[in-house]
């Protein structure tokens, strides 16, 4: 069973498709961790997950390391800015506030144009 | 404003809000990272490497938070590492062969199946 999930975890999570989702409903679920157990368990695991992975993608040419100096260094600024209005913000509110803008990004790429995709390439 | 700026503001945008997420909502970074890069001007297949990347950099900073506040438990975690391996080093070959239009639509099916989770909670 551990041999599956962190198969299926690993292989999502390279894509860059998530893969929290596996890792935390396995965890929850059937494992009765709390959510911040597994939340912390999954990140543990990604970590070198993501590791082999970024070896594998720079070898196959698919990163865009220029882009990352920039985005890394907002993105940790933004993470603690996060985690400071989490506390001070109503969080239900929130999550389904972001929770709508999945749906729509998901709708859009679900059912992206033909027009769109070429133009992304 | 140049090309070069530009990028690295749409990267640093790109980081930015997907630390946002993670520090409000522990995950979810990533969901917004893939679709602000392709915006960047980077295909599907590259944004997807690319987040990979940018989300290990935030889970660093991310894990040393779980860390210190105990919610590390690497016992669960050495188990399902072995699978991950395999799934990452799947999950590279993939990516490097897929086609564009069909990630997006995977990922545009996940990101719908996490906003339900998100909404129904």
């Amino acid at each position: 069973m551990n041999l599956l999930i962190g198969f299926f975890a690993g292989l999502i999570a390279s894509m860059g498709l998530g893969g929290g989702f596996v890792m935390i409903i396995y965890l929850t679920v059937f494992r009765q961790c709390t959510q911040l157990e597994a939340q912390g368990a999954n990140l543990l695991f990604f970590l070198p997950i993501a590791l082999l992975s970024m070896f594998l993608h720079t070898r196959s040419g698919l990163i865009d390391w220029r882009r990352i100096p920039f985005a890394a260094a907002a993105g940790i600024v933004g993470a603690l800015i996060g985690t400071f209005l989490g506390a001070a913000l109503d969080e239900s509110l929130l999550q389904k506030l972001f929770a709508a803008l999945l749906l729509i990004t998901g709708l859009r790429e679900l059912f992206h144009g033909r027009k769109a995709e070429s133009a992304a390439q | 404003m140049n090309e070069k700026k530009t990028e690295r503001l749409k990267s640093a945008f790109a980081g930015a809000v997907s630390g946002i997420m993670n520090g409000l909502f522990g995950s979810g970074g990533g969901a917004v990272a893939v679709p602000l890069l392709e915006r960047t001007g980077l295909e599907p297949r590259k944004s997807h490497a690319t987040s990979v990347a940018l989300i290990f950099f935030l889970s660093i900073s991310a894990a040393i938070g779980y860390f210190l506040g105990g919610n590390l438990n690497a016992g669960l975690v050495f188990p399902l590492l072995p699978g991950g391996f395999f799934g990452a080093v799947l999950g590279s070959i993939l990516l490097k062969k897929i086609d564009n239009g069909l990630l997006r639509r995977i990922f545009g099916v996940l990101l719908i199946i996490a906003a339900g989770r998100m909404l129904l909670k």
